[in-house]
Order: structure tokens, then C-alpha cells, then sequence
């Protein structure tokens, strides 16, 4: 009795799974179709917003949202549709993505990487989410980049600045437009050489967390061969708040130089307090003594006031560079937010765009259809020129800003001045140095 | 000798901070028999008045600014500017000193509601229950505070004149490079003063000698005639405002966020712990003690042997010191053994 209920059931799959396949025989693409979060179906699709609303990256995080909300509304044909009329080559009609609208969700990271995970993962398990992105923090594009790769959704990282994001922690699912630690060094090493000398001692104060490591290390690495010297390295924890007990060594350690590995509010405390130690005023071995910043924005750099004024350090992009593209953005940005866009805010812009583009052009929503045609695509008008995603990768390729503090600021949003454009081909390395993998298409 | 003398100034003023808070705790856990878990939040609180007193200082109209001209763009301008002038910028750049006059008062009203409304009927509870109310407690006036003025932190600067450092090296004569930021050194003297006026107004006072007597034997007090209740809620308040005030001259130190009293409270407890339950010099010695030994075990030559004592040298410490002293190190016989 049993065994023939068995048999029964087992027959009953069999017609209703080959009744289910049939009609795929005669449709292209159909069983690429099944996958998850398809908005196929529905007449809108979801991206998710990863952003630290609180913690020590909560102003980076406020902003990415704020230029994510523009992207959505330029998608959806609202609005001025800001960089959508510079980007090239684009096939984006401004008509939603494939026809779908785009809707959106929002969820605060804490500058934490697992909450930052968990976040992700209720907004693709919950709310359906087709791609989201955003995060301020290595720690959470790593935590989520992983994610990502498990559940087959795609993650388009927003600031993140570590090698391992798309070094030894890249992954298919995970894009990078933001530059990285070790271009940061490449970038700027040439030009501290040029300004402060061949013989400097330097030493490092770096957020305890990857991408602090990777940033020390590039900035070592870079320094170092130019001549310079180390001498110390002192890991401090995320969010320390204050940071005199760390700056206090730096005093009297026979160091000319320090590099603070620090970004967003941790940057902001630590600068200011240097400042207020009155390490810019001090001669040590006969030089005066400086303060470099590999990575900074605008944003910290309203944050740390005065404190910032001459300070040398890169960025991914900034509001006042002169191309059409940038022009569009930070009008558009303005008339919506009556202030310029910061260089997170820029990159979760293109990144959203990037990703509408990709689908647009595969013609699905499938994730590997979409991976496919991100891999290797280049493009200009987003603001940082001609640019490429390495499809070895998912790093993009392009020129990098070392920037400085403005001594003189016409308004009170003219906080940098781009020093130098630093191209491509000085900054482009071999993929292979960080090693890891990016895993299959299919998951 | 330079980075010795650096750190101890370090621990100084991260001490006064400790001090002020455990000064407190031990105030009313002395008076009212109540372990107040929220005490940080009132720490945060202070700082807090600091903040809304500047903004009170610098309400503004908004001037079209011509120099931006993507879009249109508004700067600020307060009215004390627009009135006063000069005076009314002088009176802005020294708003976090101007707001401890707001702090006071707002931290003692705080404190005199708090204890009539909700800590009282905690009195007769067994200490659990008075940990989970103030801890609840701790919770709430984070959101609110959460709420309002948002999870960022927000800077405060010190008045101009403060901006700067002190070269102390050059006092002590050990040369240039030693100099110490001007408004740490407020601080430090700031928190000393305040430690010294309290302890002033317990010894000199008669109120004060009522409230020490109370505090040894409540009842025999009580029995004598004396509304004790009512001067345990005025040092209630008090407490408060030593938090209050403590917070808000630490803003230009680090900037304020809804959260920074759970930082402090965890080691104001270790502090109280230490410095032995109930004791105020004790509460007072172990705080600076405390700071000072944090910052010793910052120094790049300590990390070398132990990496990440800077961590963790608090905890150590009180382990050892509860070990060798049971009741900390000034802690009476008979406080919280019942």
C-alpha cells in the first residue's frame, strides 16, 4: 500500500515537473529567468539602500542616501536626470529599468559589518530586493560582498577603499567603483616626495580594521620606497572618540610625518586633536612637522574646520572638477539638497546607474547576464573621466584626485583643491597581487 | 621623561572626567542607597545643554550666500551677530564655558524630577530592580536625545583663546616637545574645583554635615527632627549637576553623541568599585588613578610587552585591587554586604 502511494506521488511529480518545463523548451532565457527576487512579474523592481545612519561613518552614509534617492528619481525619468544625459555609451531611457519602476528601501548599517550583513540579507529575504547597495566601510562591503556571492544577488559596493574589496575578498557578485588603498599610495606617494622631501620619518595612527591595514600598508609601501622611513605604526579602534592618548607618543617619537589612517568621524576627532597638540606648528629634525590624510572628502573636511586647511590626500572625485558630467550631477544634487555631493554620494550615484545600465543592456534582470556585461565595461561621463571595470576584478580603473585642504575658501563648500589628476597608467596594477577569487556565475 | 609627563597630563584630564561621574554615583548610592545606571546618560545629558545652548546662542536667519552659484545657497547668520556685532561673536565663541549657567539649572530640575517621580519609589526595592529601572532609564533619555539631535556626533570648539596648546614643557623646563592642549588643562583644573567645592560644602556646610550624618545613620537622624528625605533629594540633584557640568565642559574634548555616557558609565562603575562603595575620596583617588594608568598603558614602549593593555588595563587593575582589598580602596566595612 505504501509503495504503491509512493510510486503514485513520484509519478504525479514527474507529469507536473515535465508540464512545468515543456513550454521552457520554446523560450529563450526561460530557465535563466528562475532566480531570485525576479521582477519580471511585477510592475516595479527594488534596489536595497546599505547605509551607516549611525556610527563613525553616519555623514558619509546620510549623503549616499541622499544621491541615491536622485539616482532612483533619474531612472524613473524624474527630475533634471542629472548624469543620465552625460553617461556614455548608455542605453538608459529614463523609463525605470527594463520598463520596471524602480522603488527603493532603506536600512541603517551602524557602521557595523555584521549588522551591515544582516541588513542586506533581510532587505534580499523580506523586501525582495533585486541589487542593493551602499556601505561606508571595508568591513561592511567585505561582510556584504560574501553575502552577496551566497545568496546570488548583486551587491554594487558604495565607498569602500580597501584592497581586499576587490583584492583577496573580491567577489562575481560584487562591484567596485570607488578607487583603492594601494592607488591612493601610488597617487600620492610622488607627490609628498615633491613637496616634503626624500627624508622623512613617518608614522602611521590606523583604524584598526581592513581597510586600515591595507591603507598603512600601500601608504608604507608607497612612502617607503621613495626613501622615507617608518617609525611606527600604532592600530587604534573604530570610533575611539579620542584619540590624545595615541597622539601624545607622536610627540617626541622623532617621527616628521603622520599619516593618519583614519576616515569620516574618526578622521575628523584625530585631525582636529593632532591639531590641537599642536603637532602643524612643531620643526622636528630640522623640517616642519606634517600631517597627511591619504583619504579624505569634502564631508570631513566640514567636519574638521580649519584643522584641514594644507593637509594632502586623495579622493575618488570631487564636486568642483570641470568636465560636463560632474556639472550635471552637482546641479542637480543641489537644486534637490542645497549642497554639493560628496565623493560617496557620487559613487553609489554611478554605481546605481552602472547597474541599471548593465541590466538594460542584457536585457534581464539575471544576475550573471548582468555580471557578464558589467565585467569589462568601459565608459565616461560619470565624473572620473574614462573609466573601465576590470572584469579580473570588479575594480574600476581610473584616474585618481590628490587633493588638499583649501588655505583660502571662497564659500563655505570650497574645501579642496585638486592638486593633481593623477592618470590611469600610474595607478593601475597587476590584479594578481592581492590574490583571491571571484567565484563562479551561477550560485 | 617628555612622554611620562605627557600621559600623566592625559590621564589627568580623562580622570577628572571619571572622577566627576563616580563622584556622583557615590553621592546618591551613599544618600539614597541607589545604584543609578544612569548616570552616564546624565553625563551625556550635560553635554548634551552644552550642545542646545550653543544652538540657542546661534539662531540664525539665513542670508543668500553670492559666492555659490550652481545653485542657490544660504549661509547663517545668528542674530547675536546681527545685533551685537563683535561682542555677540565673543559671546558665541564662548558658549560651552557660558553653558554651564544653563546646565545647572536645567540638570537640577532633571535631577529634583527624576528622584521625586521615579527613583523614590525605588528606595525600599531590593538593588536589581533599582539597576533595571535606571538602566531603563539610561535607555530612554538616549533615544530621546537619539531623536533629536541624531546618532552623529557633533563638535563643539572651545572658546579661540583656548583653541591652542600650552607649552608645558617649557614651564617644567623639559624643552619643546611637551605641549598639551590649553582646554585639557581647563578641564583638569575644572574638575578638580568642582571635586573641591563639593567636598567644601559637605564639610563646611551644615547641610552638608546633616547629609554626612545621614549618610552614616539615617535613622538616628530622623529620629532627631530632621526632614533627611528632602536634603537626599536636593544631593540627588546635586549629583546630577556634577554630571551635567562635567559633560558639558567635555564637548570641546570629544564631540557629543547620544551614546558617549554608556562609554563612560562602565568605567565610572569599575571606578566606584575601586575606589570602594560609598566612599567619596575613594571614588574621587581611584578615578584620576584610573585615567592615569589608561594612559600609561597607551605608550608604544607598554604595547610593545603587552599588546592591547591599553585596553584592558581598567579591568586588570580592579581585579587586582579587589583581590588585595575587598572593599576597594577606601571602602567602610558593612556598605553593600548586607
Amino acid at each position: 500500500m505504501e509503495n504503491q502511494n509512493r510510486r503514485t506521488v513520484l509519478k504525479g511529480m514527474a507529469v507536473t515537473g515535465a508540464s512545468i518545463a515543456a513550454p521552457s523548451f520554446f523560450v529563450r532565457n526561460a530557465w535563466a529567468a528562475d532566480f531570485r527576487n525576479d521582477p519580471s512579474k511585477s510592475k516595479t523592481a527594488k534596489f536595497g539602500f546599505t547605509v551607516p545612519l549611525s556610527g563613525a561613518y553616519a555623514d558619509e552614509g546620510a549623503d549616499e542616501v541622499r544621491a541615491l534617492e536622485l539616482a532612483v528619481k533619474h531612472l524613473n525619468g524624474e527630475g533634471d536626470g542629472g548624469m543620465l544625459k552625460t553617461f556614455k555609451p548608455s542605453v538608459l531611457k529614463g523609463n525605470g529599468v527594463l520598463g520596471k519602476k524602480i522603488e527603493y528601501v532603506t536600512g541603517d548599517t551602524q557602521t557595523k559589518s555584521d549588522m551591515a550583513r544582516s541588513v542586506a540579507k533581510r532587505m534580499v529575504e523580506k523586501d525582495g530586493v533585486i541589487m542593493w547597495t551602499g556601505g561606508s566601510s571595508s568591513g561592511e562591503a567585505v561582510a556584504m560582498s560574501a553575502l552577496a556571492q551566497e545568496i546570488g544577488v548583486i551587491f554594487m559596493c558604495g565607498l569602500t577603499h580597501s584592497n581586499d574589496t576587490t583584492g583577496k575578498d573580491k567577489r562575481r557578485y560584487a562591484f567596485r567603483h570607488f578607487f583603492n588603498a594601494y592607488m591612493s599610495g601610488k597617487a600620492l606617494g610622488p607627490v609628498l616626495a615633491k613637496e616634503y622631501g626624500k627624508e622623512r620619518k613617518a608614522y602611521h595612527l590606523t583604524a584598526d580594521y581592513t581597510w586600515g591595514w591595507t591603507q598603512e600598508e600601500s601608504m608604507k609601501n608607497s612612502t617607503e620606497a621613495l626613501g622615507w622611513k617608518t617609525t611606527a605604526a600604532v592600530r587604534t579602534p573604530l570610533g575611539a572618540g579620542d584619540f590624545s592618548q595615541y597622539i601624545t607618543p607622536v610627540l617626541n617619537s622623532g617621527a616628521d610625518v603622520l599619516i593618519l589612517n583614519h576616515y569620516g568621524k574618526d578622521m575628523i576627532n584625530s585631525l582636529t586633536q593632532a591639531v590641537q597638540f599642536g603637532l602643524r606648528d612643531k620643526m622636528v629634525n630640522g623640517k616642519k612637522f606634517e600631517i597627511v590624510v591619504p583619504l579624505f572628502s569634502e564631508l570631513m573636511a566640514q567636519g574638521a574646520g580649519d584643522a584641514i586647511k594644507g593637509i594632502l590626500g586623495t579622493s575618488n572625485w570631487d564636486w568642483q572638477l570641470p568636465d560636463a558630467a560632474t556639472k550635471a550631477f552637482v546641479k542637480s544634487f543641489g537644486a534637490a539638497y542645497g549642497q554639493p555631493p560628496s565623493q560617496a554620494a557620487q559613487t553609489c550615484y554611478v554605481q546605481a546607474l552602472l547597474y541599471a545600465n548593465a541590466c538594460e543592456m542584457a536585457g534581464t534582470f539575471y544576475p550573471p547576464e548582468v555580471i557578464k556585461q558589467l565585467e569589462g565595461f568601459k565608459f565616461d561621463g560619470l565624473g572620473n573621466g574614462p573609466t573601465e571595470y576590470r572584469a579580473a576584478d570588479h575594480q574600476c580603473m581610473k584616474d585618481v584626485l590628490v587633493v588638499r585642504g583649501k588655505q583660502k575658501p571662497t564659500n563655505k563648500f570650497d574645501l579642496l583643491e585638486v592638486v593633481q589628476v593623477v592618470p590611469r597608467s600610474a595607478v593601475e596594477y597587476d590584479p594578481k597581487i592581492f590574490g583571491g577569487e571571484l567565484g563562479p556565475y551561477t550560485v | 621623561m617628555d612622554s611620562i609627563v605627557l600621559q600623566l597630563l592625559n590621564g589627568l584630564d580623562k580622570g577628572g572626567a571619571y572622577a566627576l561621574i563616580a563622584l556622583g554615583l557615590t553621592l546618591i548610592f551613599g544618600t539614597l542607597g541607589v545604584v543609578n545606571f544612569a548616570h552616564g546618560a546624565l553625563f551625556m545629558l550635560g553635554a548634551f545643554c552644552a550642545v542646545s545652548f550653543q544652538k540657542l546662542l546661534t539662531l540664525s536667519t539665513k542670508v543668500k550666500d553670492e559666492s555659490v552659484t550652481f545653485f542657490e545657497s544660504y549661509t547663517d547668520v545668528p542674530y547675536l551677530q546681527m545685533w551685537f556685532g563683535d561682542t555677540g561673536m565673543k559671546i558665541i565663541d564662548y558658549a560651552v564655558p557660558l553653558s554651564i549657567l544653563f546646565t545647572i539649572p536645567v540638570m537640577l530640575l532633571i535631577g529634583v524630577s527624576l528622584e521625586r517621580g521615579l527613583i523614590r519609589h525605588f528606595y525600599r526595592r531590593p538593588h536589581a530592580d533599582q539597576i533595571l529601572v535606571t538602566f531603563g532609564l539610561a535607555i530612554v533619555l538616549q533615544e530621546i536625545v537619539k531623536s533629536y539631535f541624531g546618532a552623529n556626533p557633533i563638535p563643539q570648539a572651545a572658546p579661540a583663546a583656548f583653541a591652542g596648546s600650552a607649552n608645558v614643557g617649557e614651564l617644567l623646563g623639559l624643552g619643546d616637545s611637551v605641549v598639551y592642549p590649553w582646554w585639557r588643562l581647563i578641564y583638569f583644573a575644572f574638575s578638580a574645583a568642582v571635586v573641591a567645592i563639593v567636598f567644601a560644602f559637605l564639610r563646611y556646610t551644615t547641610f552638608g554635615m546633616v547629609v554626612r550624618a545621614g549618610m552614616r545613620d539615617r535613622e538616628t537622624v530622623g529620629l532627631l527632627g530632621i526632614n533627611i528625605q528632602r536634603r537626599f533629594t536636593i544631593v540627588f540633584g546635586m549629583a546630577v549637576v556634577v554630571a551635567g557640568i562635567a559633560g558639558a565642559m567635555y564637548t570641546p574634548i570629544l564631540p557629543p553623541d547620544y551614546h558617549m555616557g554608556m562609554d563612560f558609565l562602565v568605567l565610572s562603575f569599575v571606578v566606584v568599585v575601586v575606589g570602594g562603595m560609598g566612599s567619596l575620596p575613594g571614588a574621587v583617588a581611584a578615578g584620576f588613578l584610573l585615567g592615569i594608568l589608561q594612559s600609561f598603558a597607551s605608550m608604544n614602549e607598554i604595547k610593545g610587552i603587552i599588546p592591547g593593555i591599553d585596553q584592558i588595563i581598567i579591568y586588570l587593575i580592579a581585579v587586582v585591587i579587589l583581590l588585595v582589598r575587598p572593599r576597594g580602596l577606601m571602602g567602610r566595612k558593612g556598605v553593600m554586604e548586607d
